[in-house]
């Protein structure tokens, strides 16, 4: 199943079909469609970015329940790659193991190989605190800290720089405004975390994942709890942040993963379908199982 | 009989039984309040808080006994409460498929509800006999035993309440988890923990058996923690079992103080933790 999924999509050779999607105006994305449409044919004439995830043969195990059998596939660097698949495909659990969060319970564990920057962070001996600096995550639920504004997102960069206070104002405002927020709450740092609505308790923790300058950004369902409006503004946000990042999404919205991803993986029942630059998994998919999921007819 | 108008039957005989037993354990409290108002109001004098517990006969306070109270109340809590907040830290954030845990666990709902006269007498061979007199760190520590189970129980109890994303977080952003404990799961739960400690406190501030084997008593004004200490439940105990009217009058007066105090202390923890959830 999972084997005719090349590891690595192809990103050249993709632009003629790509045209042809466009040409037509199919599924032609709303909001986002002038500033992809300018980017879009530029970036995939470039030379893909390098493989920042590798995954390799990646088993996971809830007890003695196998919740992803075997995957393979990369993750290239300041890419946006979107998981998408049914409930219960292990879309979010495969996230889950990128930073090793799953180790906080015991009875989960995994085997295979997740090669970050050439080192398996499998391996016993990785410190993951370390790890999960370098990687960062933001969740289905907005997650404030119980504590003000800017302690949420200075809490972060505390753990790992001593910054003098100036310092640590700029890089808290910087956050912010990367994570457009900064306008809405610079007169109200003081607050509470929780004040915020939930659209900006998200941004609050982007900002905050951004703060400790990560290298890798998970996000897990980031939008799913959120109305409209917020969710373009994450879904923009997602477009801004892949310059700098490389960032893997988990959506249970396949507009949102036409809209804001370069390559989108389809998983089922904990296999790995199909994996392909996204234009092509929405226009012409391989598997009738992914063709099937995207125009609706099951999940 | 149709099913609807059995089941509205069934509905209101139990919402009556219901209502009856929830009246029936007021009236006792609202008795046991109103006979500790009407005896004791006329005791509660400046001079109650002023002078020393009398002899027979003449005129006096319960000051020293306030003052053990308050000591021993204060020092069984700042003894019991940490030991307390660790042991249900422990339980909440390390707990999870340790083996141990169970066992703490049980035993310390055990604690909960052991007689306390049991925790004066496991103190009186401890350190009683030991030292071979009674005394305040004594009567102190009796109470500390009788904090620690209600601590560990109410920490464990808020710990497991803050939800489990907000650990993940914490986790997910490399924060070590002794840092996620005292500084995100500690500062979500603060509010139940004083609760829990407010709890303890009430508790322990009416307990009379365990002082009696520790503290024991003392007439007359006394600061030493290594001498028997006055204490607000055993004067009472002692004078109300008196024959003479003005000790019988000091004694409601102490057992009005301790009720408003507690009924105080039980109605700020409440509002404490009607607080949770962070002020917006």
């Amino acid at each position: 199943m999972s084997t005719d999924a090349s590891v690595t999509p192809p990103e050249q050779g993709r632009a003629p079909a790509f045209t042809a999607f466009r040409a037509d105006g199919g599924a032609a994305p709303t909001h986002a469609a002038p500033i992809r449409e300018a980017q879009r044919p530029t970036e995939a004439a470039k030379p893909a970015p390098p493989e920042k995830v590798i995954v390799r043969n990646l088993h996971f195990y809830y007890k003695k329940f196998e919740a992803l059998h075997g995957i393979s596939l990369a993750l290239r660097d300041k890419r946006v790659t979107a998981f998408i698949g049914p409930s219960g495909c292990g879309k979010s659990t495969l996230l889950r193991v990128l930073n090793r969060i799953y180790q906080l319970y015991p009875e989960q564990r995994a085997t295979g190989e997740v090669i970050v920057d050439g080192k398996n962070i499998l391996d016993p001996g990785v410190d993951l605190n370390l790890l999960r600096a370098k990687i960062g995550m933001v969740f289905q639920k907005p997650t404030p800290f119980p504590m003000s504004i800017y302690d949420n997102i200075a809490f972060g960069i505390r753990l790992y720089e001593k910054l003098p206070p100036s310092e640590l104002d700029e890089r808290v405002e910087s956050a912010l405004r990367r994570a457009a927020l900064w306008d809405e709450v610079k007169d109200k740092l003081k607050q509470s975390g929780l004040s915020l609505s939930g659209g900006q308790q998200q941004r609050l923790c982007i900002a905050r994942a951004i703060a400790v300058k990560p290298e890798i950004l998970l996000l897990d369902e980031p939008a799913s709890a959120l109305d409209p409006i917020s969710t373009q503004r994450i879904e923009e946000l997602i477009g801004e942040l892949k310059t700098d990042y490389c960032i893997a999404i988990v959506t249970h919205n396949m507009q949102q993963a036409a809209r804001a991803s370069d390559y989108t993986a389809f998983m089922y029942l904990g296999e790995l379908v199909e994996f392909d630059e996204t234009e092509a998994i929405f226009t012409h998919p391989k598997n009738k199982r992914t063709e099937d999921y995207i125009t609706g007819r099951f999940g | 009989m149709s099913p609807y108008i059995r089941r509205r039957a069934v509905n209101y005989t139990v919402l009556a039984l219901s209502i009856g037993a929830t009246l029936f354990g007021l009236v006792w409290l609202a008795f046991i309040f109103w006979t500790l108002l009407r005896n004791g109001i006329g005791a509660i004098t400046p001079a109650l808080f002023a002078e020393m517990t009398p002899p027979p006969g003449s005129q006096g306070g319960l000051l020293n006994a306030i003052y053990g109270s308050i000591v021993m109340t204060v020092v069984g809590t700042l003894v019991g409460s940490p030991i307390g907040v660790l042991a249900g830290t422990f339980l909440a954030e390390y707990g999870r498929g340790n083996p141990l845990a169970p066992i703490v666990r049980f035993i310390n709902d055990i604690l909960l509800s052991a007689p306390s006269i049991i925790v004066g007498l496991f103190i009186y061979e401890l350190m009683v006999l030991q030292m071979g007199h009674f005394s305040a760190w004594a009567g102190s520590m009796a109470l500390a035993i009788i904090v620690i189970p209600v601590v560990v129980r109410t920490t464990e109890d808020m710990l497991n309440l803050v939800p489990g994303s907000l650990r993940e977080a914490a986790f997910a952003l490399g924060t070590p988890k002794w840092k996620v404990i005292v500084m995100i799961t500690y500062r979500a739960a603060i509010q139940g923990m004083l609760t829990g400690v407010m709890l303890g406190v009430a508790r322990i501030s009416g307990e009379t058996a365990p002082l009696l084997f520790t503290a024991l008593n003392n007439q007359f004004w006394s600061t030493n923690m290594n001498a028997p200490m006055a204490n607000l439940p055993a004067v009472i105990f002692q004078f109300a079992l008196s024959p003479y009217k003005d000790w019988q009058s000091l004694a409601w007066g102490g057992a009005l103080l301790i009720t408003v105090a507690i009924l105080i202390l039980n109605i700020s923890a409440r509002l404490l933790a009607n607080l949770r959830g962070f002020s917006k």
